[in-house]
């Protein structure tokens, strides 16, 4: 596991409260309960984490894990 | 159980009467002002903190948090008024007062919902007026302010419900502090006939209201406008 994935992953732990090995890359926001609130709450814990910033809109259509890593990744 | 509470323009008039109750019942207290604060503000936390700038809130809530812990309560109490006609209203006495009022309230709640969200508890009671309800000559912007402060707390309680955060808002009639002894005594005595209890309220009894609000007891009550009035709001 990239060390990037792992600093993602312990947000999402952290954010969402699930377990470290439901994080996955296919992995949708719906299966680990989390809403569009838990989303929000998780994009802004990453920012501060990889100290990237979001926009609102970025955000549309980020359904799994997967979606919010590209993003993630796309902005270092 | 004790809560962190914040509360805004706690350094004197109502919030310094509510900071001091939940005080008295064994929490711990943040009280913020611009102005610096008074030294008498005895087992009180107290910050800086202007509610018109964001970086000012920052800081402030950054202060509270290290000390006393995230906030868990928020009393969104700061407020101003610059009344004049509205035909004599320029554009700055408008915007001057929504910005501290009602923006302020907005900037203090996002700033503390975060944690309370982590906590899933959360507690947050705006300040609001009998003058948001009713409208008031010679207050438009007062007014509409107080007014948009319970369109803002019923969006936040419905946005922050699943997360076991009420939002309500007090809305006060004519309370004895600064802000009406700075009236005429012609303006307070209009005011007084039109209060059916036919006095002014004590910023105790308003801080009463703000305690229940803010209690667990209160846990099933979210965006309600609780009108503290002397019945002013019935006429
Ligand atoms: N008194 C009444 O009859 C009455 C009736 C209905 C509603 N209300 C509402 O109740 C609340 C408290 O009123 P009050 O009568 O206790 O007022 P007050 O005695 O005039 O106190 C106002 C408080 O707000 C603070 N404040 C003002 N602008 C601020 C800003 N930009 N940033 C931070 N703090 C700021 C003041 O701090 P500084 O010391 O730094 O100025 C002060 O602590 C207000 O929202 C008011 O509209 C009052």
């Amino acid at each position: 596991m990239s060390d990037n994935f792992e600093r993602f992953t312990n947000c999402a732990v952290e954010v969402l409260a699930v377990d470290a090995d439901q994080v996955v890359l296919e992995a949708t926001f719906e299966s680990l309960d989390a809403d569009s609130l838990d989303l929000v709450e998780l994009v802004m814990a990453l920012e501060e984490e990889f100290d990237v910033n979001v926009e609102e809109e970025e955000l549309d259509g980020i359904l799994t894990v997967q979606g919010a890593y590209d993003l993630i990744l796309s902005k270092l | 159980m004790s809560r962190v509470v914040l509360v805004t323009g706690g350094n004197r008039g109502i919030g310094l009467a509510t900071a001091r109750r939940f005080h008295s019942c064994g929490h711990k207290v943040a009280v913020t002002a611009r102005s610096g604060v008074a030294d008498d503000l005895e087992g009180l936390f107290a910050v800086k903190c202007d509610v018109t700038d964001s970086d000012s809130v920052d800081a402030a809530v950054t202060e509270i948090e290290g000390s006393l812990g995230p906030v868990e309560i928020l009393v969104s109490n700061a407020g101003i008024t610059r009344d004049g006609l509205v035909l004599r209203m320029n554009d700055a006495d408008f915007s001057e007062v929504i910005d501290a009022n009602l923006t302020g309230g907005f900037r203090v709640a996002r700033r503390v919902v975060k944690q309370m969200m982590r906590a899933r508890w959360g507690r947050i009671v705006f300040v609001s007026s009998v003058v948001g309800l009713g409208g008031q000559a010679g207050q438009a912007n007062y007014a509409a302010s107080k007014a948009g402060i319970t369109g803002l707390a019923r969006s936040l309680a419905k946005e922050f419900a699943g997360r076991n955060i009420t939002v309500n808002v007090v809305a006060p009639g004519p309370i004895d502090t600064d802000m009406i002894a700075a009236l005429s005594d012609a303006q307070r005595g209009a005011m007084l006939d039109a209060v059916p209890l036919g006095r002014f309220g004590a910023p105790d009894e308003i801080a009463a209201a703000i305690e229940y609000l803010a209690s667990e007891d209160a846990g099933f009550v979210t965006g309600t406008v609780l009108a503290v009035d002397g019945g002013l709001s019935m006429s």
